[in-house]
C-alpha cells in the first residue's frame, strides 16, 4: 500500500543530502520525494511517498527523527488530506491528433501550455491516479517526454497526520508525567 | 571581545569541560593547534589519527565525558573514519574537529581537500561545516550538547582554515536552539502500566541489560528492579558491569559467546525486559526462533531501535534511569523459585564444562591468564581490549563487578582499538590500574601508539595474548571451513623486543607458573609494561552460537 509522509525540516544546506543518505543507508526504497519552501522561510517541507510492502513506515519515521534537522514527521495516509502531483507531458501532435489531445486535456481539466508544429505540452495537476489515467490515454498517441514533481500533500482543516514514533517529541509525546 | 575562530573554539571547548584533546597536526588545522597553547588543555600527539579517535573514545567510555579529537584535512580526517564509526556503533560521545581548506577553495579539489562532512554523514550523530568565525561558538555548543545527550554519539566539525584565522566578536551563549532535537525522558504512564502488568503475570522473566544501563547511569535502578521482581539479568558485552558479576541474579554475558545458561534462560523465558540494548545479531542469533514464548518490553532512548530487529509488545521510549525510576514504585515484589531453580541447574552444568575447572595440564591458556589477572587486580582494573578471542575471554573471565571498567569495541568490532583506547582510559582515570588485554593481531594494528604511551608516561599495562593466529577467524575456519586456515597464521614479532625498542620494560611468559609473577612485575614497575603470553595456538572460545543459528543451539566446550 502506498504511504505518504511529510517532514518539516530546517532549511539549511545539506539537509536533503542527509535525508537521501539516510534512505540509502537504511535501504529504504521510496517512490517519490518532493522538497520545497513553506510559509516559514527557515523551514522546508518534504513529501515522501513509499510502498509499505517495501518499508515499514514507522521505522522510516523513527529514523527521520534521528536527523537533528528534522523537526516534525506526519503520516497523512488514509487521513483527510489533499494530495497532488503535477506532470508536464510532451505529446506527439500532428494535426490529425491535436483535437483528440485537446479534448482529453479538457476532460481531465489539464492545460495545453505549449504548442509546437509537431508536439504539445500538456500540464496536469491532480492525484496520482488521475495523472496515471491521462498518461495511459495519451500513450497510444505518442508521449515524447514526461516530467513529474512527485506528490505533495496537506491535511485538510486543522487536523494533523499520524505521528507513529513514541518519544519523538521529547517527553513521550507530551502524554507523560 | 574580538577573537579568532580558532581561539573561540578553545574558549567554548574549555567551557564544555575539555582539558585533554587527542590529535595530529597538519596544514589545515594549524591555527587551532597554535591557539591551543594559550588554553589549559593538554594535547596528546598520537602516531596516527585512528589512534587519536580511539583514545578519545576510550577516554569517553571510562570518564563519561566527551572525548575530543583534532585532525587536519584530507588524509588526517579520513584516517579518523574507523574511529568515528567505532564510536557511532557503541554510542560513545566524541567531538572531532577536522581542519578544512579555505571555504572559497571547497569543491575545487585543493591540496588535502576531502569531502569530510560527506564521508562522515552516515557515521556521525551529526556533523557541521564551519565557513565563518561567527558560527564557531554556536556550533561547538550544539556539538557537545548533541554528542553527550540522548543516545550519545560522535559529532564532527569540519573547520575551514579561513574561519580559524578570521577575527570576530566572541559572544558565548549556553543556550542551544535545536527545534528537531528533543531526546525523550519519560515514557507515557499508560505504557508503564502495560509493562507492569506483563511483569506481574510473568513466571519466567529475564532482564537483558545493555550499554544503555551504563550510559544512563541506571546501575542502581537495575539492581532494585531485578531484586524486587527476582528477575535474573543477562548482559550484553557493553552492558557488563551494569550488575556486578558476583550478584546472585547475574547471568553474565548473553549471545554468541555468552554463558549457555544466559542463552537458555532467554530462550525459555516468558518475558524479556530489554533495557538499553538493541537486539544486535550477536546477541539474538536467529531472529525467527528468538525467545519464542516471551512477551517483550523494550526500554530504549532511540525510537528507531524499537521494532528494528525484534518486534516488542511494550516499547518504553525514554531515558532508562528515568523510566526505571518511574516504574519501580508501580511494581510489587515477586518470587520465581521454580524458574531460578531451572536456571541454577543450567548454571551447574556450565560450571562442570568450564575451562576454569580443568586441572593444570602445563599449557598456557588465555582464559587462565585473564582469570589470574582478575585475581592480581582484585577485579578493580580498567580493562581495554582489542577484538577477537582474547576480547571474548576477557568478557567471560574478567568478572566485571563495576561499570565503566570494560573498554571494548562491541558493535563495530574494530581490531586495533585496544592500545589507543587503553591510553585514553588512563587519561580519564590516572589513579586507577589500566590493563590492555590484546591479541597479537589486534595489537599490531595500532602498535605505533606504544610510543605515544611512552611520550605521555601513560601507566598502561599491556598483556598480549600471542597465539600466532588471527584466532577468532581461525576458530571459525576450524568449525565451519574444515580447518582450512586461509590467511590466519601470523608470524608475530618478538613483542618484548618491540617494547625494548620503546624503552618499555617487558616479560615473556610461556608457562602457567610464570603468569602471576609477570603480573606482579607489571604492577610494581611504574609506567607502561608489556607482557607477552605465548598461549595455546588452537584454543577456541566456548560456548559459541554459530552465526545465524538459534540462540540455544550452541557449540559447547567438550567435557574433559
Amino acid at each position: 500500500m502506498q504511504h505518504t509522509l511529510f517532514a518539516l525540516v530546517e532549511n539549511r544546506p545539506g539537509v536533503l543530502n542527509r535525508v537521501a543518505s539516510l534512505f540509502r543507508r537504511r535501504n529504504f526504497n521510496i517512490e517519490s520525494l518532493n522538497v520545497g519552501r513553506t510559509e516559514t522561510p527557515d523551514i522546508s517541507r518534504m513529501t515522501i511517498v513509499m510502498d509499505s510492502k517495501d518499508v515499514d513506515v514507522r521505522i522510516v519515521e523513527a529514523n527521520l527523527y534521528k536527523l537533528v534537522n528534522v523537526i516534525d514527521v506526519q503520516d497523512v495516509t488514509n487521513q483527510p488530506a489533499v494530495a497532488r502531483d503535477l506532470a508536464l507531458i510532451k505529446v506527439k501532435a500532428d494535426p490529425e491528433h491535436r483535437g483528440e489531445i485537446t479534448s482529453l486535456a479538457s476532460i481531465f481539466r489539464a492545460k495545453i501550455v505549449d504548442v509546437a508544429p509537431d508536439s504539445v505540452i500538456v500540464e496536469i495537476a491532480g492525484t496520482e491516479d488521475k495523472i496515471e489515467s491521462l498518461v495511459e490515454l495519451l500513450r497510444p498517441i505518442g508521449i515524447l517526454e514526461m516530467v513529474r514533481t512527485g506528490q505533495v500533500a496537506m491535511m485538510r482543516g486543522t487536523g494533523a497526520g499520524v505521528r507513529h514514533t513514541p518519544g519523538a517529541h521529547g517527553n513521550g509525546n507530551g502524554k507523560s508525567h | 571581545m574580538k577573537k579568532t575562530g580558532a581561539e573561540i573554539m578553545w574558549e567554548c571547548m574549555v567551557r564544555e569541560g575539555v582539558d585533554v584533546a587527542f590529535g595530529y597536526p597538519g596544514g589545515s588545522i594549524m591555527p587551532v593547534h597554535d591557539a591551543m597553547l594559550n588554553y589549559p588543555v593538554h594535547h596528546v600527539l598520537t602516531r596516527h589519527e585512528q589512534g587519536a579517535a580511539h583514545m578519545a573514545d576510550g577516554y569517553a567510555r571510562a570518564s563519561g565525558k566527551v572525548g575530543v579529537v583534532l585532525a587536519t584535512s584530507g588524509p588526517g580526517a579520513t584516517n579518523l573514519v574507523t574511529g568515528i564509526a567505532t564510536a557511532m556503533m557503541d554510542s560513545s560521545p566524541m567531538v572531532c574537529i577536522t581542519g578544512q581548506v579555505h571555504s572559497h577553495l571547497i569543491g575545487g579539489d585543493a591540496f588535502q581537500e576531502t569531502d569530510v562532512t560527506g564521508i562522515t554523514l552516515p557515521i556521525t550523530k551529526h556533523n557541521y561545516l564551519i565557513t565563518r568565525a561567527d558560527e564557531v561558538a554556536q556550533v561547538v555548543r550544539e556539538a557537545f550538547h548533541i554528542a553527550r545527550s540522548g543516545r550519545p554519539g560522535p559529532v564532527l566539525i569540519d573547520f575551514c582554515k579561513n574561519a580559524q584565522i578570521e577575527v570576530t566578536e566572541f559572544k558565548y551563549s549556553e543556550e542551544v536552539s535545536l527545534p528537531g532535537y528533543k531526546p525523550p525522558k519519560h515514557a507515557p504512564v499508560a505504557d508503564l502500566e502495560k509493562a507492569v502488568e506483563l511483569i506481574a503475570k510473568s513466571e519466567r522473566p529475564v532482564i537483558l541489560a545493555g550499554h544503555g544501563v551504563l550510559m544512563s547511569g541506571a546501575m542502581e535502578e537495575l539492581q532494585i528492579l531485578a531484586v524486587k521482581t527476582q528477575t535474573p539479568v543477562a548482559m550484553t558485552l557493553l552492558g557488563l558491569g551494569g550488575l556486578p558479576a558476583s550478584h546472585e541474579l547475574s547471568l553474565g554475558m548473553m549471545g554468541m559467546h555468552g554463558e549457555a545458561y544466559a542463552n537458555n534462560a532467554i530462550q525459555n523465558s516468558d518475558l524479556i525486559l530489554a533495557l538499553g540494548m538493541r537486539f544486535d545479531d550477536r546477541v539474538t542469533g536467529n531472529l525467527r526462533t528468538y525467545a519464542p514464548r516471551a512477551r517483550k518490553i523494550h526500554v530504549e532512548i532511540d525510537p528507531s531501535e524499537v521494532h528494528k530487529n525484534v518486534t516488542v509488545d511494550v516499547p518504553l521510549v525514554g531515558d532508562l534511569k528515568t523510566v526505571l525510576t518511574d516504574m519501580i514504585p508501580m511494581l510489587d515484589e515477586y518470587e520465581h523459585e521454580t524458574w531460578m531453580e531451572q536456571i541454577a541447574g543450567w548454571k551447574a552444568e556450565a560450571e562442570d564444562r568450564s575451562i576454569m575447572s580443568w586441572p593444570d595440564d602445563g599449557k598456557l591458556y588465555t582464559a587462565h591468564a585473564i582469570r589470574a589477572l582478575w585475581n592480581a587486580t582484585n577485579g578493580d582494573s580498567i580493562v581495554a581490549t582489542g577484538v577477537g578471542q582474547h576480547q571474548m575471554w576477557a568478557a567471560q573471565y574478567y568478572h566485571f563487578e563495576l561499570p565503566y571498567r570494560l573498554v571494548t569495541s562491541g558493535g563495530a568490532g574494530t581490531m586495533g582499538f585496544g592500545l589507543p583506547s587503553a591510553i585514553g582510559a588512563w587519561f580519564a582515570h590516572k589513579e586507577k590500574e589500566v590493563w590492555l588485554i590484546d591479541g597479537d593481531g589486534s595489537f599490531q594494528m595500532t602498535q605505533a601508539e606504544l610510543s605515544t604511551a611512552v611520550q605521555e608516561g601513560a601507566n598502561v599495562k599491556i598483556a598480549i595474548m600471542n597465539n600466532n593466529f588471527l584466532g577468532m577467524v581461525r576458530q571459525w575456519q576450524e568449525f565451519f571451513f574444515d580447518k582450512r586456515y586461509a590467511a590466519t597464521p601470523m608470524t608475530g614479532p618478538d613483542f618484548t623486543k618491540i617494547a625494548d625498542a620503546h624503552g618499555i620494560p617487558a616479560r615473556l611468559v610461556t608457562k602457567p607458573e610464570e603468569v602471576f609473577d609477570a603480573f606482579t612485575f607489571a604492577q610494581e614497575t611504574p609506567g607502561p609494561v608489556v607482557l607477552e603470553f605465548r598461549v595455546e595456538k588452537e584454543e577456541a572460545v566456548y560456548p559459541m552460537v554459530p552465526s545465524g543459528a538459534d540462540l540455544d543451539d550452541m557449540i559447547r566446550r567438550p567435557v574433559r
